[in-house]
């Protein structure tokens, strides 16, 4: 599996640079993460973030954005405003997971 | 004498009923199916139907007649669940006593999720190919179909049946060039996901399946509403996408009697032990098949798989043994890519579909690689299903995913 060092850290990532360990992750590390894709977060952000960390530890899988919303109560809308474009692989990235997939 | 209840003659249900009527002693165990009909569809038809590969009357038979005669079916409502009372509260205001439960009732299509799905258009331009009445429908404006946009859509994941959305676009590019209309259409795959393929092998292997095709992928959308006067979907980040044929996958959900009951997730799907399927809320309650929250396809495999480990399990435990068997998530499907060709699929929870072969007594068959054996496997499929599956009589396919067969690829060394 890939190793990068992300702020001074090794970190195990895939091929797409999403963490593959999710216990590496912590909320210093989120700030880079961010930052790599240009977000600068905020306490909006972090609200879908601790949800998806949350949610991760009881379903063992990344949250859908229907999920986040739902169970979450974060509107869909609201989302696609903090994360821009693609909310759930945004989220997921700066989470430390991985990112919603199919099955193929 | 001890009774189980089961809820839900499908797939799952029938399979379970029938395994373990074998099983259980007559004069120690009743064992009581519940649905709401007679109705037992071969699903895989459903897709295949509106483009002439299978009849409609291949499609339906009797539930009653797939399940074993020392097994009591019942055609009823589910209204809720009491699980503190061991009580199935039935439509027809009667209740029954259960000393263990099987939740066996699926997932729906629920148009009714996405406002505008459900206009005047629905069933017209507007179809979905997961439901008896869905299919006919849709059959007939493929039929009727001369040529603009047709669009294929996925609401949100999980649904039934994942491949089916792709094996739809491949068949219909199929299709729509054997009628001679191919030309005047674009078709569209519009997806939630960062793109049609997610997982890494199956998407080299198979990316080229849909751009040969002159599909285009619309991926990350996700919808907000259907506007079927101006004939667009609309995705929260306002993109819009335009049909003139619109084929969706509503969101998908588990009964709603699971939500009356409080046993289910947001979708109302059932938590279980991903590796026994017994509810994570109650000992004696497990959930089989699509409607429960396992983290693999809602696909026939996973429930015929799943419910051969689950059987095992359960003749342990009402023995107060514990139970020993472990499910592995495996999944095992055809998916059709058009000109009589099929792909193969084989995976689990912790292995993604791989290329090379799967092992079968008739023969090798390539995985991940479109062949006219896969195909024909495919087709063979229905006979497979009713006659020897839905019975509950060996197959010879492992619950347990191998490994024999599968090409591993060395993992990327970070330079």
């Amino acid at each position: 599996m890939p190793t990068t060092t992300i702020a001074g850290r090794q970190i195990d990532v895939d091929a797409e640079g999403f963490l593959t360990q999710p216990d590496q992750w912590d909320e210093d590390l989120a700030l880079t993460l961010a930052a790599n894709i240009g977000i600068t977060l905020t306490d909006a952000h972090w609200v879908p973030i601790h949800f998806l960390r949350k949610d991760f530890e009881t379903q063992k899988e990344t949250a859908t954005l229907r999920r986040v919303s739902t169970v979450g109560g974060i509107p869909v809308k609201e989302l696609f405003v903090l994360f821009p474009g693609k909310p759930a692989k945004k989220m997921s990235y700066i989470a430390g997971l991985q990112k919603p997939k199919g099955c193929v | 004498m001890r009774t189980l209840v089961i809820l839900g003659g499908g797939t799952a249900g029938t399979m379970a009923a029938n395994k373990l009527r074998g099983r259980l002693a007559a004069e120690e165990w009743q064992i009581i199916v519940i649905d709401k009909d007679d109705n037992h569809d071969y699903q895989p038809a459903y897709l295949f139907v509106p483009f002439g590969i299978n009849k409609v009357k291949q499609v339906r038979k009797s539930r009653r007649s797939f399940i074993d005669d020392g097994i009591e079916v019942r055609m009823a409502d589910i209204e809720r669940v009491d699980a503190e009372a061991r009580l199935v509260h039935l439509g027809d205001g009667s209740e029954l006593g259960y000393d263990y439960l099987i939740m066996a009732t699926g997932t729906t299509p629920r148009p009714d999720q996405t406002p505008g799905m459900l206009g005047p258009e629905w069933r017209k331009s507007v179809h979905e190919f997961y439901t008896y009445d869905g299919m006919l429908a849709l059959k007939k404006s493929l039929k009727d179909f001369q040529g603009g946009r047709l669009v294929m859509h996925i609401t949100e994941l999980p649904i039934k049946c994942p491949v089916a959305p792709l094996e739809f676009v491949m068949l219909a590019d199929d299709f729509l060039t054997k009628k001679g209309v191919r030309a005047a259409t674009e078709i569209v795959y519009v997806t939630p996901l960062d793109g049609a393929f997610t997982k890494p092998v199956a998407s080299r292997e198979l990316g080229h399946h849909l751009s040969t095709r002159n599909i285009k992928v619309e991926p990350d959308f996700m919808i907000e509403s259907v506007d079927q006067e101006a004939k667009v979907i609309r995705s929260y980040d306002e993109r819009e996408v335009a049909y003139d044929l619109l084929v969706t996958v509503p969101l998908n959900m588990g009964a709603d009697y699971v939500a009356a009951s409080g046993l289910g997730d947001e979708l109302n799907y059932v938590p279980v032990d991903k590796h026994t399927n017994q509810s994570t809320a109650y000992p004696n309650i497990f959930a089989l098949g699509d409607g429960s929250n396992l983290p693999t396809s809602k696909a026939g495999s996973v429930a015929h798989f799943s419910v051969e480990v689950f059987v095992d399990n359960f003749c342990e435990l009402i023995e107060g043994r514990p139970m020993t068997h472990s499910f592995d998530g495996h999944a095992n499907c055809f998916v059709e890519s058009g000109n009589g060709r099929a792909l193969l699929l084989d995976f689990n929870y912790e292995t993604e579909p791989l290329t090379g072969h799967f092992p079968l007594p008739v023969g090798p068959m390539s995985l991940l690689k479109a062949t006219r054996a896969n195909h024909v496997g495919k087709l063979a499929f229905r006979h497979v299903y009713w006659n020897v599956l839905l019975p509950g009589r060996p197959l010879p396919l492992h619950a347990e995913m191998s490994m024999l067969g599968k090409r591993v690829e060395p993992q990327p060394v970070d330079a």
